[in-house]
């Protein structure tokens, strides 16, 4: 593994990032949290997008799943909210609506695809939403710091708890999720999808079952998006049936989009940027949807492979000239 | 090894494939040529599964395949390359023959070991190349490819499969005149060696002449003459409708 140069430069990446709580004001490390979890969710929506050619606008449902299996444990289930019960049960119901959702969604390909999978996230949104009693509606459901390994952080303000334990605790479950995804798409299944992505009926005649593969597919992106969304609620420590609203899917295909779906870091390095780039316009601007959408105009006209993609084929650039 | 009996595919008003009988055996380069409409991509599509026919039956291996779909089919060891040319365009030349060869062994499901550490897959996806010339062109994409190596790399693919019976959907088709031949000869030359029946649509006399063993004559979705390339050629009914030569 670490024969490849890149293995060097992303092991380097991880010792920084191991000393980042030191440099960085606790606002700015919540805000890296988020985008770290957010990049946990661009991993998995790439494997759908960048390798599997499906673009979806639901991708929303599955963070709302991951994150109302936390939430919910921690109403309906106290005793049971510990982070090692937590994770693991989010990935179970995801993949759950994953299957579900993917099952009727595989079946479709291109725009059909795409509306499908924004009406059933819009389905789990109308149920979030009306299901008062049970999720809290438009209230939503707070989230207490929950327990790690019988570690209790009662008595923490979620600031301390976000600089401290959970800080490396999501590190940790980013670098599983990034060499988990990794070995995905370098792999022979995740040569297959590629192959479905290039041409499906090829991929077909040379006996790949298309429709299960992309279920596959699927059901791997929903998870790892689930992932991210359970991540993502100690963080915020609220949420709400938005999440499975289509803008917030729309959120996740805009980081994908500004990363560069084409590069396996770039929903990564879009994920970062988005999350500063909103905060950033919301605080400084009322119209901060204006600076977002321009955003968006500028990097399909100028940057259409994305910050990664620019910055990939500069240094190609570089690389030929100084040969 | 391949039987057709009474096939029949139409088409409304059309009658692409219209009763056809057809044999090919074990080992046998068979050509299949025609007008435009004939139905010879039809009959190809019969086979490979890509269609189902209205009524008749294909054995293939003494099996009924008929209604069998195209992923049975390609277990079975019933290849195709494509009249347009049919790849995994974004990812490179070894690649696109190893997909093929992941799936063939029934690998595409090993999920976390990245492909390169499948030494031996790589390895014979390489003795594939090597087979049609090409493996000095495996690090690049298709993008990168003439036409002629297009088309042989859409034929490698299905070789890959060792699939037991070959069908090649106008394998010349694009490709410049003076690259025609030496396409062929590669193709044939790789294909000979493993044994492999092969059924080839083609439009270029001189190409069916020079590598079939028999030639087999469509004409509105029917056969319409069947003979070594020699005899057909010499058939007047065969001159008259397909080459237009009234004598």
């Amino acid at each position: 593994m670490f024969k490849n140069p890149r293995w060097i430069l992303y092991l380097l990446i991880l010792i920084t990032l191991l000393f980042i709580p030191r440099f960085l004001s606790i606002h700015d490390l919540m805000l890296f949290e988020y985008g770290i979890t957010f990049a946990i969710v661009g991993l998995g929506f790439n494997l759908l997008l960048g390798y599997t050619g499906l673009l979806s606008f639901g991708h929303g449902a599955y963070f709302a799943a991951g994150a109302y299996t936390v939430a919910m444990i921690g109403k309906y289930f106290p005793q049971a909210y510990s982070l090692e019960i937590l994770i693991p049960a989010a990935l179970f119901f995801s993949l759950v609506l994953s299957i579900i959702f993917g099952f009727v969604c595989v079946r479709h390909t291109k725009i059909f695809f795409s509306i499908l999978a924004l009406s059933l996230s819009m389905l789990l949104f109308a149920l979030l939403f009306k299901l008062y009693h049970i999720t809290g509606g438009s209230d939503g459901l707070r989230v207490p710091l929950p327990t790690l390994f019988g570690m209790s952080f009662k008595g923490i303000r979620r600031p301390e708890f976000l600089s401290g334990t959970y800080y490396y605790f999501l590190l940790i479950v980013f670098a599983i999720s990034f060499i988990v995804m990794r070995g995905i798409v370098s792999s022979p299944f995740g040569k297959a999808l590629q192959a479905i992505r290039d041409n499906e009926v090829r991929a077909e005649l040379i006996g790949i079952r298309v429709r299960r593969y992309r279920l596959y597919a699927f059901c791997i992106s929903g998870v790892f998006v689930g992932l991210g969304g359970a991540l993502w609620t100690f963080v915020n420590g609220h949420v709400t049936a938005d999440l499975s609203h289509w803008v917030f899917s729309g959120e996740i295909v805009y980081m994908t989009l500004l990363g560069g779906f084409g590069i396996f870091e770039g929903p990564i390095i879009g994920a970062i940027i988005f999350t500063y780039l909103k905060l950033y316009a919301m605080g400084n601007t009322q119209y901060w949807m204006f600076v977002i959408g321009a955003t968006l105009i500028v990097l399909v006209m100028l940057l259409p492979n994305g910050v990664a993609g620019a910055v990939s084929s500069l240094w190609t650039k570089i690389i030929k000239k100084s040969d | 090894m391949l039987t057709i009996d009474n096939l029949k595919k139409h088409f409304g008003f059309v009658k692409a494939v219209d009763y056809v009988n057809l044999e090919i055996k074990e080992g046998e380069i068979v050509s299949i040529i025609g007008t435009n409409g004939a139905g010879k991509t039809t009959l190809v599509n019969l086979i490979s599964g890509y269609l189902k026919p209205d009524s008749g039956r294909i054995l293939f291996l003494d099996k009924d395949i008929t209604y069998a779909s195209p992923y049975v089919r390609i277990k079975l060891g019933v290849g195709r390359s494509f009249q347009l040319i049919q790849l995994f365009s974004n990812i490179t030349v070894l690649d696109n023959v190893r997909t093929a060869l992941f799936s063939k062994y029934g690998m595409i499901r090993r999920g976390l070991l990245p492909a390169d550490r499948y030494s031996s897959v790589t390895e014979e996806a390489i003795e594939v190349l090597d087979n049609f010339n090409m493996s000095d062109k495996k690090n690049l994409t298709p993008t990168g490819l003439s036409e002629g190596d297009l088309k042989i790399l859409d034929i490698a693919i299905a070789f890959a499969l060792k699939s037991k019976l070959l069908l090649l959907d106008e394998p010349t088709s694009g490709v410049a005149t003076n690259d025609k031949f030496k396409v062929m000869d590669s193709i044939v030359k790789a294909i000979k060696k493993e044994g492999i029946s092969t059924l080839i649509i083609e439009h270029d006399m001189d190409i069916v002449s020079g590598y079939s063993d028999r030639v087999i004559v469509m004409h509105e979705g029917k056969v319409m003459a069947e003979g070594k390339p020699d005899e057909i050629m010499e058939n007047k009914e065969v001159k008259a409708t397909v080459f237009g030569i009234v004598s």
